[in-house]
């Protein structure tokens, strides 16, 4: 892989990137003798000579990827094609709330302070991956909601790849900082259009102020050529409340990097996923949640049904402090496999060092329930139908949490679609 | 309507039914009754057609047709319908999507179109009123948190929506109050008729008070060993099983 030379030296995050791109250069892409990255191998994407910067522009018409879109409801959007951003395609806003560009962000003055308060903050300065993007990334979403606004509708993050490039590696980075008492709903895809490689390197920064809500929603949906690194970094203080939902029904290899960070008090976290894989898809959940101060709770629940080669890795790290006292931490994560070529690794990793503290954690690798499945057998429903009922049923607790109906809606047809059903009935 | 004939079957090499016979015509009610661990309830899953059973000898009839490799969903399509002891929770499945599921899967086997949806309605409506089930109830999500009552009730409430032509319920009193099994035996009673069947399958005498047999049987190692009228769960009643087993001995 070849990373052209494109580095404008002037730029406000100049040495921050300099900083990033030596870290990179150090440590390069992570290895599968590293622990965090034992059952998920990049060698093969390593192997494909991505192009960074696309040479040309290119366009898409809404009509054509109006699917791609929560198109039931009004949405702001924030839409890259190859990595650029799409105006056509987007609606941004600077009314009462900044919904626009990193690049914008980057460059206008007015933002400067917004920045050096927050850009890379949360972010690890360690992560090679997280380096790389931040040495290289030039675009992205940068919302800022100012204090007790909430936008009038949910933003949808969309990057678009079209292959007209033969491969793709897209960088994209987006900051959020939502203020004390605001509130903000975001829905975040990455979409590709062809059959030639991708490769996301996606890092976000999340900071969540005194009592802001926030709600994020991943829907990783992609074609078998395109793979995601997702790096997410959230930054909550107190009596703050964020919400991450992942749907991982597809793609090549995908890797969830969710880290929560509790700077504060009765701070409430919520990671939440349904993964779905057949073929010979990869998803890999690595999820991090350091409390840092007393009084908070964080809940963990993953929901995974894997067939035919897929593999999935669920490693959920919580982190206590020891002046984190009266931490509830709850952490679930249950597997179905349907073939016996399918396999998950599933590991929590607790570090307590408070002593005043309620730490749940389970883990579950299963087959359905063949009494459940003569039940609604005998009911008239063909076994193919009744598996997938089951399955819905399994993964149903972590949608009832999704507070946009129609996303809900959405879902539930991807999950019955990737079950290869149709119940006659929207879920 | 229900012909078995010698029937032989079990899990994995033990045989658990020894040689059953037994039929059932169109109009009557059947009791099987019998202590526990004499086979009832696996009589009931293998009339409905659980593949983990073997049949290993004899058959099941159901109008002159061979049951033997037809699934459950096919039996049920048939018009066999089996009340669970144990119904499953579904999370996320309402009570009504999942009965327009469950009928519309049956009429399509029968080369129908889907019911429409406001005779859908009103028959929901019919049912639920006939087993005094609450609208609300309708949109919870399939025994998720009911109560043992109500989720019997719910059972015979697909029963009625389902209208089988033979109807197996399988300990169907058992977790119900008096009340509540007032409500389930007179819903059973309003669906009989003279084109159906019912076998009822219980430990006890006190629901066949309320769906009052034409024939009780009494199951015993897995075989039929006293077949009588609806007298005979009386006097089961009166002098327990342990009669019946010295009258095998002996």
């Amino acid at each position: 892989m070849m990373f052209e030379n494109n580095v404008d030296i002037d730029h406000p995050v100049h040495d921050l990137r300099t900083e990033a791109m030596k870290n990179f250069e150090l440590k390069g892409f992570p290895t599968k003798k590293e622990e965090a990255w034992k059952y998920t191998s990049l060698n093969s994407l390593q192997k494909v000579d991505f192009s960074i910067f696309p040479k040309q522009e290119n366009t898409l018409e809404y009509r054509d990827v109006k699917k791609y879109f929560i198109h039931e409801i009004d949405t702001y959007k924030i839409v890259f094609i190859d990595g650029i951003y799409s105006s056509n395609l987007s609606e941004t806003t600077h009314d009462g709330v900044d919904i626009c560009l990193m690049s914008s962000a980057l460059t206008k003055p007015m933002y400067k302070p917004v920045i050096d308060v927050y850009f890379n903050k949360t972010a690890s300065k360690d992560d090679s991956l997280t380096s790389l993007n931040t040495a290289f990334s030039r675009e992205g979403a940068f919302i800022y909601i100012y204090k007790n606004k909430m936008p009038k509708k949910p933003v949808e993050i969309i990057h678009f790849a079209t292959g007209n490039e033969s491969t793709l590696m897209l960088q994209p980075r987006n900051l959020i900082v939502v203020e004390e008492n605001a509130e903000l709903q975001v829905i975040e895809r990455h979409q590709s259009l062809t059959s030639n490689e991708v490769l996301t390197n996606s890092v976000t920064e999340i900071f969540a102020a005194k009592n802001a809500i926030v709600d994020y929603y991943k829907v990783q949906n992609n074609v078998g050529t395109a793979s995601l690194i997702d790096n997410t970094y959230i930054d909550q203080k107190d009596k703050s409340v964020v919400k991450v939902h992942t749907f991982s029904f597809g793609g090549k290899l995908t890797r969830n990097n969710l880290n929560f960070y509790q700077n504060g008090e009765y701070i409430d976290s919520t990671m939440k996923g349904v993964t779905i894989l057949g073929e010979k898809q990869h998803v890999d959940h690595h999820t991090l949640v350091h409390h840092i101060e007393p009084n908070c709770e964080s809940h963990q629940d993953y929901k995974g049904i894997y067939g035919e080669n897929s593999t999935g890795v669920f490693n959920g790290k919580i982190i206590v402090d020891k002046i984190a006292q009266k931490t509830n931490a709850f952490q679930q994560n249950n597997n179905i496999l349907i073939s016996d070529k399918a396999t998950i690794n599933t590991k929590p990793q607790l570090e307590i060092f408070a002593d005043d503290v309620k730490c749940s954690h389970g883990c579950t690798i299963g087959q359905l329930d063949e009494e459940a499945l003569f039940y609604l057998q005998s009911r008239g429903i063909p076994k193919k139908e009744a598996r997938a009922l089951l399955m819905y049923a399994f993964a149903n607790n972590v949608l009832a949490s999704v507070r946009i109906p129609e996303l809900k809606t959405r879902i539930n047809k991807l999950i019955a679609k990737k079950l290869g059903v149709n119940l006659g009935f929207d879920l | 309507m229900l012909k078995i004939m010698n029937l032989h079957a079990g899990v994995e090499g033990n045989e658990i039914l020894n040689g059953i016979n037994l039929e059932v015509k169109a109009g009557e009610v059947h009791a099987i009754m019998g202590p526990n661990g004499s086979g009832k309830s696996t009589l009931a899953s293998v009339i409905a057609g659980k593949e983990e059973f073997e049949v290993t000898e004899g058959a099941i009839e159901l109008d002159g047709e061979d049951l033997d490799d037809t699934s459950p969903e096919e039996r049920a399509h048939k018009g066999i319908f089996l009340s669970f002891q144990y119904p499953v929770e579904i999370p996320g499945v309402s009570v009504t999507n999942f009965m327009k599921t469950a009928i519309n899967e049956s009429r399509k086997a029968r080369g129908l179109d889907d019911m429409p949806a406001n005779q859908m309605l009103k028959l929901i409506r019919e049912k639920s009123e006939l087993l005094e089930i609450d609208r609300k109830f309708l949109s919870r999500s399939l025994n998720e948190g009911f109560s043992g009552g109500e989720k019997k009730r719910n059972e015979i409430f697909q029963m009625a929506m389902l209208e089988p032509k033979l109807a197996i319920l399988d300990e169907t009193d058992s977790g119900l109050d008096i009340d509540a099994l007032r409500i389930v035996a007179n819903g059973v009673n309003k669906l009989k008729s003279k084109d159906n069947a019912v076998i009822v399958i219980t430990h006890y005498q006190r629901l066949l008070e309320y769906i009052v047999p034409d024939f009780v049987h009494v199951l015993h190692d897995g075989k039929i060993v006293k077949s009588g009228g609806k007298e005979l769960a009386l006097e089961l009643e009166e002098k327990g099983y342990d009669w019946i087993k010295q009258k095998i001995t002996v």
